[in-house]
């Protein structure tokens, strides 16, 4: 155990290290150069603009920079954000609040409802139920989630009343209620592609395990179809759906582009499109590092998971 | 044929079926699983059914532990057990009776066990469902059966998880299961068939044993007359879906009525113990020659951690004439198979020479050896798997010599020629493989190693997944096919009966090492190793010559 975490550990560095170093290389290719934002000022001159490569030190070679930049990224020191001037990982650590608490919620609702729809359909298969989950998967996977969104707002926002249409919480009321009233809409249409998804590897992952022998031994002792159920198969089911959750967990953190743009919710999603836009480099390099980082560690706790359920990896 | 349908009185039998029907989905081959069979399990008494794959005798036994699919109904018939009728009861009852008062244990032991629950919670799991005991009592009688059935440190095995265990050990923890509330039934469901001959032969013994020693009745089914011969009081023959022939074991393995019965006994492989006729091809020539091949695995990195290192094969010389055939025996792990993949370079060695027809091929490139590859080929154990199964048979056979530079037009008649001479007709030529059966697989894999004309011929299992009457088919194939073209072999095999029927001379390996070689007759008549001597004792059913005619078992 302890060779393979230091194993993938090292791994884990290099990966990184590559990450950044493309990372940083494409990111400087790309046409304006850090400083279009503040050139698109008319009260910004040639000469204020080069005191401030200057400060900045963007005036020397790319490798000095990148050196540089990954020495402070080491020491904990992300840089200062082109906008505000706010330390990276402030910026960061703001939106990331936000994204938790959308992408939680609908991850909870999406592995439990998911769960639950795959194990039934594979112990019902081919029964109504079963049928009208599939149809449901492909429904929700082929449409965009823009749409259920938009779709939701019109419905529950303007014909209803029931449910604002966007933002975190209306200004002025900070109450625990207003937050999840606000909610509600963002992280069901956000989880309802991946109950969709998580629901057809679950179902498929129970099926694989109900035709295997050790099932039948269990019926032969005289169990119980529902421990059957709870005791042999579902634990054994999970099992591939552990590596499936490390490689969907870092979307968790790193935010939902489209559900955030749509409800107007202040995630890292809008983060990330908004730093951009605005060519804001050190936020956009540090929004890079984080996610990568997230990455590498959802896969190895992930996999440090399932070494811990599954005897014959952790002993082998 | 007259299988005898009149009931045995009610208390004799542990279990009866009567006029047993089970019907198969529509559009299968045949519209019964199981057509009308009656037999009787007596008290004490361990009954065989035996019969070739697709005979219906599993279906048989999942009828009676109530484990059918709901695809296939049971359309008539009756079955007590223990006095209960079965069919037709509500299923909490039938679960009630399950693992109380039948018990089921099945062939493959390293899939019967769940990976993520430890050897005791599995075997104790059976008292809780049947609400027996309390926690610490439930663990008290799991240890207990624990070193009933002979597994080493109870205490320790206890918390084991399966995947530690051996395939041996997992049987034993299967059995343990079973006998766990102390079932009339035990059924056996081919409980020996994917176990290493001597583990099988402790296997046996331990059923054998616990059967006696608690009166128990076991329902044993197997397709190997090795076995009904060891144990069985009574055997059931089984055809297609029906009872053939049945009644003592005494009677059914010496003197069978049915022909179906006669043709599987005559077909078992038995020991001969007598050497092979020289071919009138055979010379001294020596075709292969090796000397002191290695090779050893290792897993895991050498950087970070522990690392694995198996050596498969280990030193092992040994050399083969022009025309004859060589055994190599061994269990499981032996490297018997790692040995063929080093002979056709499918794997490299580590160390030591090939010498075939004097050059020494060990050491030879990819490129350098691919001349060479046509006139050294395999002949695969798994006939489903060997062939693709989206090229016809033409296609599979003529791709191999057109690559190797053949005109299409010659290889397709030498296809079709090579399709007579292994027993298939010239229309399979355009057909695909699942449109065959096992057997008629295996001779297409055995054409598609000739199409080449080889030297030697690798044969790595070749007929263990084939049922007898189709493996002594297969066998004298291959022995007619030495005789004609003067081919060698390498024939190798988990089964010392088998290689007696085919081998001029025979290598038993054990953990990678040649422990003895030499002709069938000093192999299984006069064995000069304590392990070889140790195989030959536990082939089911088998006798050497050389031992008095009343230690038989039958």
């Amino acid at each position: 155990m302890r060779g393979f975490l230091l194993n993938r550990l090292s791994q884990s560095l290099v990966l990184l290290l590559i990450v950044s170093v493309i990372g940083f290389v494409v990111l400087n290719l790309l046409p304006g150069g850090p400083l279009a934002q503040f050139g698109l000022d008319p009260s910004m001159t040639q000469d204020d603009l080069n005191r401030l490569k200057e400060q900045l030190g963007l005036n020397r070679p790319l490798w000095m920079q990148y050196l540089d930049w990954a020495w402070r990224l080491v020491q904990g020191d992300w840089g200062h954000s082109f906008r505000d001037g706010a330390p990276v990982l402030d910026v960061i650590g703001r939106h990331l609040v936000a994204t938790l608490l959308l992408m939680g919620s609908s991850t909870v609702i999406a592995i439990a409802i998911g769960t639950w729809i795959g194990i039934r359909g594979a112990t019902h298969r081919y029964s109504i139920f079963d049928y009208l989950a599939t149809v449901g998967a492909m429904v929700a996977l082929s449409i965009p989630t823009f749409w259920f969104g938009l779709v939701g707002i019109y419905v529950f926002s303007l014909r209803l009343g029931w449910l604002p249409a966007g933002n975190m919480y209306t200004i002025g009321d900070g109450s625990v209620l207003n937050y999840l009233h606000h909610l509600i809409m963002p992280s069901i249409v956000l989880a309802l592609v991946h109950v969709a998804i998580w629901s057809r590897y679950m179902r498929t992952a129970t099926l694989d395990v109900i035709s295997q022998e050790f099932v039948k031994t269990a019926r032969a002792k005289g169990l119980s179809e529902r421990r059957i159920l709870m005791k042999h198969v579902v634990g054994n089911a999970l099992l591939p759906m552990i590596t499936l959750a490390g490689m969907q967990l870092p979307s968790v953190l790193t935010g939902a582009l489209v559900t955030e743009t749509v409800f107007t919710w202040p995630g890292m999603g809008r983060l990330f499109l908004d730093s951009l836009g605005y060519s804001d480099y050190p936020v956009v390099m540090g929004l890079l590092m984080f996610s990568a980082i997230l990455v590498v560690l959802c896969n190895l706790l992930a996999d440090i998971v399932v070494a811990i359920i599954d005897p014959r990896i952790r002993l082998s | 044929m007259a299988a005898r349908t009149e009931a045995v009185s009610g208390d004799d039998a542990a279990l009866s079926v009567r006029g047993l029907t089970v019907d198969l989905p529509k559009g299968m081959e045949r519209a019964h699983a199981v057509e009308n069979i009656s037999f009787d399990l007596k008290r004490g008494q361990i009954l065989c059914i035996i019969g070739e794959s697709g005979s219906g005798k599993s279906v048989t036994a999942n009828t009676i532990m109530g484990l059918l699919p709901k695809l296939i109904p049971v359309s008539s018939g009756a079955i007590h057990l223990d006095g209960t009728a079965i069919i037709g009861a509500p299923a909490k009852k039938l679960r009630g009776l399950r693992g109380r008062v039948v018990s089921m244990i099945f062939q493959d032991p390293l899939s019967a066990l769940n990976p993520l629950m430890t050897v005791g919670e599995q075997v104790t799991e059976v008292l809780t469902a049947h609400g027996v005991g309390t926690k610490a009592s439930r663990r008290q009688r799991a240890i207990e059966l624990l070193t009933e059935v002979g597994l080493p440190d109870p205490e320790l095995m206890y918390y084991q998880y399966p995947f530690r265990l051996s395939g041996g050990q997992r049987q034993r923890v299967m059995i343990a299961m079973a006998l766990a509330l102390e079932p009339t039934v035990l059924i056996a469901d081919e409980p020996t068939t994917a176990l290493d001959v001597t583990t099988q032969a402790q296997i046996l013994k331990l059923i054998r044993d616990i059967q006696r020693r608690k009166g128990m009745s076991v329902m044993f089914i197997t397709h190997d007359f090795g076995v009904v011969a060891e144990i069985a009081d009574s055997v059931v023959v089984m055809e297609k879906g029906r009872v053939v022939e049945q009644g003592s074991a005494e009677q059914v393995l010496k003197s069978p009525t049915h022909p179906y019965t006669q043709r599987l006994i005559a077909a078992v492989p038995h020991l001969t113990g007598e050497d092979r006729a020289a071919q009138a091809k055979a010379s001294n020539e020596t075709i292969l020659k090796v000397e002191r091949l290695s090779k050893t695995y290792r897993s895991g990195s050498a950087l970070f951690g522990s690392q694995r290192i198996v050596p498969a094969v280990k030193d092992v010389s040994f050399d083969l004439a022009a025309g004859r055939t060589l055994g190599v025996v061994g269990e499981s792990g032996s490297g018997k198979s790692s040995l063929g993949r080093l002979l056709i370079k499918l794997q490299d060695s580590d160390g030591g020479r090939i010498l075939f027809e004097g050059r020494d091929i060990a050491n030879l490139s990819e490129s350098e050896f691919r001349p060479l590859r046509p006139r050294i080929q395999m002949i695969f154990q798994d006939p489903f798997a060997s062939l693709n199964p989206r090229s016809t048979i033409g296609q599979i056979l003529t791709v191999g010599p057109v690559a190797h530079g053949m005109p299409y037009a010659q290889a397709r008649e030498e296809a079709r020629a090579l399709l007579a001479h292994v027993g298939l007709d010239a229309g399979a030529f355009g057909r695909y493989p699942h449109e065959f059966s096992g057997g008629q697989r295996q001779r297409i894999g055995i054409a598609r190693a000739l199409m080449f004309k080889p030297k030697l011929l690798i044969a790595d299992e070749a007929v263990s997944a084939l049922d007898v009457s189709i493996q002594a088919q297969i066998l004298k194939l291959l022995d007619q096919i030495q005789r004609e073209t003067g081919v060698s072999m390498i024939f190798i095999t988990h089964d010392l009966r088998v290689a007696s029927q085919i081998c001029d001379e025979i290598a038993v390996m054990q953990k990678g090492q040649i422990v003895e070689r030499g002709p069938p007759s000093q192999i299984f008549l006069n064995p000069q190793s304590a392990y070889t001597r140790e195989l030959v004792a536990a082939i089911p059913g088998e006798r050497p010559r050389s031992t008095p005619p009343a230690a038989a078992n039958f």
